[in-house]
């Protein structure tokens, strides 16, 4: 036999468990789903530009969210969104574990969502095994291909929706369905469905323990005062172990008195966990935080009237008998990194400019000498209006003594709403520093739409013969 | 996890020199089909692709044809080759460039100044333009070379500044003569008429009574008043360059900082004359082109 050089997957089937986790997790999911699916479709009241909520218009160079419109200038925005991303998740991790995972991860919701697909194609759990052993026969092979039909619909729905985000949702999925989308579409449409469809329905668990790199390194940020997910092995096992039930050992005193422990092995937080192990064996990089395990041994609990909580959310710490201290230097920390990052986005997106003014003297040449002596310069201006109106502004110039300014078109300048226009400005002089090869001009951009907008100006270089 | 399982490796079952033996490791299955996309991938791509030297030629794909039409009209169906792509982009970018083109061609130059559309074509247009046909002499922005060629930047023109007068000269092409005055008159008489051309311009340490020699020559005998006029102020019809304003094509005179200097780059030019020539770009431009071009060489400056 040939060396193993990794270990075959061995096939999960989880089993279907209610609770208060489990509700919440279907919250989340349809909360999310509900987000993703339907946002592309959402129309929104502009009066320049598309009437969807969230379009990202790549060609365009802006993204359009709501009534923000970012440009491609404001791309150090993201870096403020990824900054955040990543503070919150140290943040929540180093209190409670890895939350991110087990409830908001996209591989988690939809995993979800196959399993549950998986479930009404074939079955509950011990179905979905028998199944998976039998022989091709035509209910086995009707089954799986109803499971992989509603998979592969997910997938293409899941694919599509995130391509409607980068154009017209109405126009490009018509176009979608007529041939006539860009190429670009239907490879990311394509794209996208063969991922989700590997993902969530075949790789499943192994792109946590094996592709994700969050996975991993979350668990460098836990610490004794981390919420886990654990079971109670003082009070499952006591000093005689877990027991079946079996006659006197029924009720919970019975097992006290016995020193036998409250776990009755009943399996079900084993038969319910999507990543395929025993939370029992104490934690394990492979746990994602889902909580259903808690969900079915809480279920297990009441059925035969033990308290709750034998599988739940506690830290090392209290596990040890000892107080769970949520303030630390760590969290506190990453706390104030949130509230400093957000801070200085909220402030940049509310101070963002609506009228942007570049100034680029012209080089070649750098300066003309004009038949009555006077020096021209020659300036490129690249007025950027990105208010959603058409503006007029006026250029005037200050800096160098009867300078006079000529920009061969009508001043103030129109510049069309969430556009920019390029004026060819000419300033001429007479030399006025006979020494020097160099001296400074400004430029003074005044609103004339609204006047009450504060004048933006910009200094630029202008360049004499030398003498 | 820790079990310890003593596996050994299969062999191929040869062995050499008694102990020899071959271990067979499999290749990943992984990377097999991993290999085996990559020959049906390869056999796709010889089918549709141009792949083996047949000869002096080689195999042209198959259903893979590029159709592009020239830009004299001709249409062309040639095998997939990257240079009927970019034939194919280029036959867009005409087609999409055509509507401006039209429009240009039947709109006044007012009326190319005044709409935004026009103006920033004709403007982006011309500056490419100008890099292909007229920086190698005019140099990049038209400062040109004191000399050799005249500045498009400023605002004097020996031709003619307006925008019809430019578009003639790129048309036609200009032929600029001021003969050899070597010969006819003495060393004090050229120094006379120098120190009256920079006079002219008042040009700082000119000597008044040489000026005022010159002056006298200059409208009389030597007969420079026939193509610089009497006033100096030069002939468009002739190109003769106005000598009163303080731009120099010839003699680089801002370039001297002594008066001597100044008198010697005078005196050169009238010694040794002047013949430049600018070719006709008519056949090498099309009319629009040579329109969109005298727009953007007014506007370097403003023309007059």
């Amino acid at each position: 036999m040939a060396e193993q050089l990794f270990q075959k997957r061995i096939p999960i089937f989880p089993r279907g468990v209610k609770g208060r986790f489990r509700s919440i997790k279907y919250v989340i999911l349809f909360v999310a789903y509900g987000i993703y699916f339907l946002m592309p479709w959402m129309r929104w009241d502009r009066d320049f530009g598309p009437h969807q909520a969230i379009l990202f218009d790549i060609v365009g160079r802006k993204f359009y969210l709501f009534d923000l419109v970012v440009y491609a200038q404001d791309i150090f925005w993201l870096a403020g969104l990824l900054g955040i991303g990543a503070f919150l998740l140290f943040f929540v991790t180093g209190i409670a574990g890895r939350v991110f995972c087990g409830y908001f991860c996209f591989q988690t919701l939809w995993t979800d969502v196959f399993i549950l697909i998986e479930r009404l194609a074939q079955g509950e759990r011990n179905a979905r095994i028998k199944l998976s052993k039998a022989p091709w026969t035509a209910n086995k092979i009707w089954r799986m291909s109803l499971t992989w039909f509603l998979w592969l619909l997910v997938a293409f729905l899941t694919g599509l929706s995130f391509t409607l985000y980068w154009g017209d949702a109405i126009t490009l999925s018509k176009a979608f369905f007529t041939g006539q989308a860009p190429f670009p579409a239907y490879a990311t449409t394509l794209f996208l469905t063969a991922t989700t469809f590997v993902m969530a329905g075949l790789a499943r668990e192994q792109t946590c323990t094996y592709m994700c790199p969050y996975a991993r390194f979350q668990g460098v940020m836990f610490d004794q005062n981390t919420l886990v997910v654990a079971y109670d092995e003082q009070r499952g096992e006591r000093s005689n172990g877990r027991q079946k039930p079996a006659k006197g050992l029924l009720k919970q005193e019975e097992r006290l008195g016995k020193d036998v422990g409250d776990c009755i092995d009943c399996g079900f937080c084993v038969q319910v966990c999507p990543m395929g192990i025993d939370i029992r064996n104490g934690m394990q990089y492979q746990c994602t935080s889902c909580a259903l395990c808690i969900d079915a041994c809480d279920t297990i609990m009441d059925s035969i009237n033990y308290p709750r909580g034998l599988i739940r959310y506690a830290s090392e710490n209290s596990m040890e008998g000892k107080k769970t201290r949520w303030l630390n230097v760590k969290t506190v920390g990453y706390g104030i990194f949130i509230l400093l990052i957000s801070g200085l986005l909220v402030w940049s997106i509310a101070h963002r400019s609506i009228v942007e003014l570049t100034i680029r003297p012209i080089r070649k040449p750098m300066y003309v000498v004009l038949s009555d002596g006077r020096i021209l310069n020659r300036y490129e201006i690249k007025i950027n209006n990105k208010a959603s109106e058409l503006k007029r502004f006026r250029l005037t110039i200050s800096g160098i003594k009867d300078a006079k300014l000529e920009l061969g078109q009508e001043n103030p300048v129109k510049v069309l709403a969430e556009s920019s226009s390029i004026v060819l400005a000419k300033v001429v002089t007479h030399n006025p520093e006979k020494d020097k090869t160099r001296t400074y001009i400004t430029f003074k951009l005044q609103d004339v739409t609204n006047s009450t907008t504060p004048a933006l100006t910009k200094t630029s270089v202008f360049s004499l013969p030398s003498r | 996890m820790s079990k310890e399982t003593k596996q050994t490796v299969q062999t191929t079952g040869h062995a050499w020199d008694g102990d020899l033996q071959e271990f067979n490791n499999p290749l990943p299955t992984w990377w097999l089909w991993g290999f085996y996309a990559t020959v049906v991938f390869a056999i796709i791509y010889w089918v549709l692709y141009p792949t083996f030297p047949i000869g002096r030629s080689y195999s042209k794909g198959l259903f893979n044809n590029v159709t592009y039409t020239t830009s004299d009209g001709r249409t062309v169906t040639t095998h997939w080759n990257t240079r009927a792509l970019l034939m194919q982009d280029l036959e867009h970018a005409r087609e999409m460039q055509k509507p401006y083109l039209d429009k240009i061609k039947k709109a006044s130059f007012a009326e190319i100044a005044k709409d935004q559309d026009m103006r920033a074509f004709a403007y982006s247009k011309a500056k490419v333009l100008f890099a292909d046909n007229c920086a190698a002499c005019h140099q990049a922005g038209g400062a040109g070379v004191i000399g050799l060629y005249p500045n498009l930047a400023d605002d004097s023109w020996l031709w003619g500044g307006s925008h019809e007068q430019i578009e003639t000269t790129i048309r036609e092409g200009r032929h600029g003569n001021m003969p050899s005055f070597k010969g006819r008159f003495s060393d004090a008489q050229v120094a006379d008429l120098a120190s009256y051309v920079l006079s002219l311009s008042k040009q700082q340490g000119v000597n008044p009574a040489s000026a005022l020699r010159g002056k006298t020559l200059f409208e009389g005998q030597a007969g420079c008043f026939a193509c610089h006029t009497k006033a100096g102020t030069g002939n468009i019809a002739l190109g003769s360059a106005n000598l009163t304003d303080q731009i120099w094509t010839i003699a680089n005179v801002p370039a001297q900082h002594t008066i001597e200097g100044k008198q010697a780059a005078i005196e050169h030019v009238i010694l040794h004359g002047v013949s430049r020539r600018m070719p006709t770009w008519k056949g090498r431009l099309s009319d629009t082109e040579i329109k969109m071009l005298a727009f953007y060489i007014h506007g370097l400056s403003g023309g007059e």
